[in-house]
């Protein structure tokens, strides 16, 4: 037998900037047997992948946002907030993703028949965006409320169409839709129609945290897709520890979704904290060297 | 010429004071002279208890033998026609409780054994410098052989099967394969070049390797199974436990696994270079007393914590971690708190860990693992400060097993269930072997499964064909 058949490359198809910070990327593989071939037959809502841009790369976890298996396609929104994010931004179409592996995490519970709020904060609506279809195709009876800061950041909200019963739309500055934060939106929908059967919200922890306690207040289950700094993404080193039920979990391999009532979500808050400072100085020293390669 | 020495040729280390400072191996090995000279204190007993001691049974006098001759090449023959990675064994094994404890020279009074994990280390030294590339084997058999996880124990199989004429592919969770000896065992004690120059002498059989590659998630068992006429799970005993106590979720207490990987996997300590971060303490408190523990600590030092100490519940006399690495961890700097285990940590005003409460212990009667059991003297605590605590207190079964591969029978312990003589598993045609079934052993005794599996493989294999 000859050296084996080459090994299957995971290539940036496209690439956009759809927002101030934040891109849409679609990875597709150059053979069936490719990560994002498999990752696109296999994936379901709610899952995610760990992807890395180059051998210094740190793995980055990154919510699958869709799927299209007859391209090899896996569609992923990100938005730059550091060293690794800011290198992926960087990569153009043809290019080749160095790793890029899943999908990890446990599916979301999509249920059937049921009324049932998502709510998208940020760049989480990237991360809503399959829950809502997959729940809408379910036969469930969907609202969705999408949130950001301003106009501009309210991503995907044309996609979320097709898939919604009900859209709201809101923004902190009242640029577009409704002024106030999705919390508001909750409290208003909830006043109105009561209790849902079951909720999902991801965007910013903070975002995650408070719409949990109106949950709470209301008692419905409400998912969130918590977001701790991860290292493997596969139940290896314990990094990604977040406290539910005061219960100690494994958020890459028992989640990324948890009910928001159960998360103790102050230590999530401080434990992303955790290399503050040391990624401050990374993200320093990518811009010099980035300076200096331009130059 | 027989060499009557009752120490084994001495092995010039590097000064504690300089290593402590960097990566670099402890030791750069011996030279030919040498090792000339260690092989002369083997007695080439004709019955050689060395080989009883070793999980793989390599022809330990015949390979020794080669090196009195000094004929290299056929040491390196005989080493790598048991042993697929002698570089790493020589260096990794636990040589004082396997193939040396047996050895004849070493129970003469007051005399050590054969260095034989040095001479080992030397013959594959020297023939990765030499340059060797196996040659491919024929492809003898139609039947294809799945092998999830490349760590010792899988890289094992799969280079057995490949030799033996079967078409293998080996399946990675992570971007890089080796498993342990990949994201564990640090750099300064197994220098990774070493590793890969291992791992790719098996690729060059013809064993394809799949990194980024999770089988369960990445492909679904079932399909696995429905492709390949029998399957290895080699997927080790990764998840890492915590003590649990009060302060474990505070930002920089980590398992040592995170501590490690982000290390050695990520190259953390090339950050920012590299782009994953470390937090590196000024006084780090490691919690355990094994193997892990001492690589913890020692990396600790290496990224320039100023004070390093072990915490460990019992005494010196039953730490398990080996005697070598005890000592040169000592020589280094780090220092050891015997009977002592942390009861909480303690937050700063922003929720760093600041300090360790800790509970002195004695020691009572005897346990099941034949080690006094310690029991905490009621009342004995004191407060350490630190800024960086790593526990090291032992790893459980792969946390994906469970949901990926249902139908497998697990044991109480959450460990893989096998036959012992030919390591299947409850499902037909799926063996295992490694962490994976032992819980936390040795990369030799995962090679020695590695070895067992592959043979129960082809035996099944010929049965259903
Ligand atoms: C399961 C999961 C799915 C995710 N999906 C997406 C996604 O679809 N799109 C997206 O844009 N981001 C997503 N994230 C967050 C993303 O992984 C982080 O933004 C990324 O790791 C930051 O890397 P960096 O090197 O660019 O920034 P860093 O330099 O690592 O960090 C920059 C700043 O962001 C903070 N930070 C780091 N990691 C996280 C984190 N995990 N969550 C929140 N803050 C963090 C740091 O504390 C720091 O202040 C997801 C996270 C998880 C755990
Ligand atoms: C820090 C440390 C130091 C050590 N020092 C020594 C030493 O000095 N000497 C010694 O003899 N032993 C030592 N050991 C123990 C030794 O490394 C292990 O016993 C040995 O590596 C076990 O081998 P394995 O093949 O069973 O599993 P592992 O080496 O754990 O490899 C398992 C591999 O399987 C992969 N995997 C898991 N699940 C999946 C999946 N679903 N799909 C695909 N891949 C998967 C994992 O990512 C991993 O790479 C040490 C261990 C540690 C942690
Ligand atoms: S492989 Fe390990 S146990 Fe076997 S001879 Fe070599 S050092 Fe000894
Ligand atoms: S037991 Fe010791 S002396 Fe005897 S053959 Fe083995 S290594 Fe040599
Ligand atoms: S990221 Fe390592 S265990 Fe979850």
């Amino acid at each position: 037998m000859t050296s084996p058949i080459k090994p299957p490359q995971e290539i940036v198809s496209t690439i956009t900037k759809i927002a101030p910070k934040i891109y849409d990327m679609t990875v597709v593989s150059t053979s069936e047997e490719g990560s994002a071939a498999l990752i696109s037959r296999n994936a379901k809502a709610g899952q995610f992948v760990m992807i890395r841009a180059d051998e210094e790369g740190e793995r980055i976890p990154l919510t699958i946002a869709q799927t299209e298996a007859k391209k090899r396609a896996v569609r992923l929104i990100f938005q730059v907030v550091g060293t690794s994010t800011h290198k992926l931004s960087l990569l153009k179409p043809g290019d080749q993703v160095l790793n890029l592996a899943g999908p990890l995490g446990k599916p979301s519970e999509v249920v059937e028949g049921k009324k049932v709020l998502v709510i998208g904060g940020g760049v989480g609506i990237a991360a809503i965006l399959p829950i809502a279809g997959s729940l809408y195709h379910a036969g469930n009876d969907v609202t969705v409320v999408l949130g950001a800061r301003t106009r501009d950041l309210l991503i995907l909200k044309d996609e979320f169409k097709p898939i919604a019963h009900r859209l709201v739309l809101c923004t902190d500055d009242g640029s577009e839709g409704r002024k106030g934060f999705v919390t508001d939106a909750m409290n208003d929908l909830v006043a109105n129609t009561g209790a849902y059967d079951v909720g999902w919200a991801v965007g910013p922890t903070i975002m995650m945290k408070m719409c949990s306690e109106i949950a709470k207040r209301l008692d419905f289950p409400l998912w969130t897709s918590l977001n701790p700094i991860m290292v493997d993404g596969t139940g290896m080193c314990g990094g990604c520890r977040v406290l539910v039920g005061n219960e100690m979990f494994f958020a890459c391999v028992d989640g990324p979704e948890f009910d928001g009532r159960l998360v103790d979500w102050d230590n999530l808050l401080l434990r992303q904290k955790q290399f503050k400072t040391e990624e401050a100085d990374s993200f320093h020293h990518c811009r010099l060297e980035n300076q200096l390669h331009s130059r | 010429m027989l060499n009557r020495s009752k120490q084994k040729t001495k092995l010039i280390e590097r000064a504690p004071e300089e290593r402590r400072k960097d990566f670099l191996e402890v030791n750069d090995g011996y030279s030919l002279t040498e090792a000339v000279s260690e092989a002369d204190r083997c007695l080439q007993c004709r019955n050689a208890p060395c080989i009883q001691g070793c999980p793989v049974a390599i022809d330990i006098p015949g390979f020794i033998k080669a090196i009195q001759e000094k004929d290299l090449e056929r040491s390196w023959e005989i080493l790598y026609a048991t042993n697929r990675l002698p570089a790493i064994c020589g260096r990794v094994c636990p040589q004082e409780k396997q193939c040396e404890e047996r050895c004849t020279v070493g129970k003469i009074k007051n005399s050590e054994p054969v260095a034989i994990g040095r001479l080992e280390r030397f013959t594959a030294d020297w023939k990765r410098k030499a340059g060797f590339s196996p040659a491919p084997v024929e492809l003898t058999h139609t039947e294809r052989i799945a092998v999830v996880g490349s760590g010792p124990a899988g890289l094992t199989v799969a280079a057995e099967l490949a030799q033996n004429g079967y078409a293998v592919e080996v399946f990675e969770a992570l971007h890089e394969p080796g498993g342990v000896l990949t994201y564990g065992i640090p750099e300064f004690r197994l220098p990774k070049e070493i590793v890969r120059a291992e791992i790719e002498g098996i690729r060059k059989l013809d064993v394809v390797l799949r990194t980024d590659f999770i089988v369960g998630k990445t492909i679904f068992f079932e399909e696995i199974r429905k492709r390949y006429q029998a399957i290895f799970l080699g997927i080790g005993a990764g998840a890492p436990k915590f003590m649990n106590v009060p302060g474990t979720n505070l930002n920089g207490v980590f398992s040592a696994s995170e501590f490690l990987t982000r290390v050695n996997l990520m190259k953390a300590f090339r950050f920012p270079h590299a782009d994953t971060p470390i937090t590196i303490g000024k006084n780090v408190i490691v919690v355990g007393g094994g193997n892990v523990a001492m690589d913890a600590a020692r990396s600790a030092l290496r990224l320039g914590a100023q004070t390093v100490k072990i915490v460990y519940r019992r005494t010196e006399t039953e730490l398990p971690a080996r005697w070598e690495e005890y000592h040169h961890a000592m020589e280094e700097g780090v220092e050891f708190l015997w009977l002592s285990n942390p009861i909480a940590y303690l937050p700063d005003s922003d929720s760093r860990v600041k300090g360790a409460r800790i509970q002195k212990m004695g020691l009572g009667e005897p346990d099941a693992s034949g080690r006094r059991k310690p029991v905490p003297l009621p009342g004995v605590e004191e407060t350490l400060e630190c800024d960086c605590v790593i526990e090291a207190i032992g790893q459980s079964a792969h946390r994906i097993l469970s949901e990926g591969f249902k139908e497998v029978r697990l044991n109480r312990w959450g460990y893989i269930e096998v036959d012992p003589e030919t390591l299947m598993t409850s499902v037909p045609g799926v063996f295992a072997g490694g962490d994976i079934v032992t819980g936390a052993a040795t990369v030799i005794e995962a090679m020695g499964a590695g070895k067992t599996a592959a043979k129960g493989i082809m035996n099944y294999l010929r049965t259903i064909g």
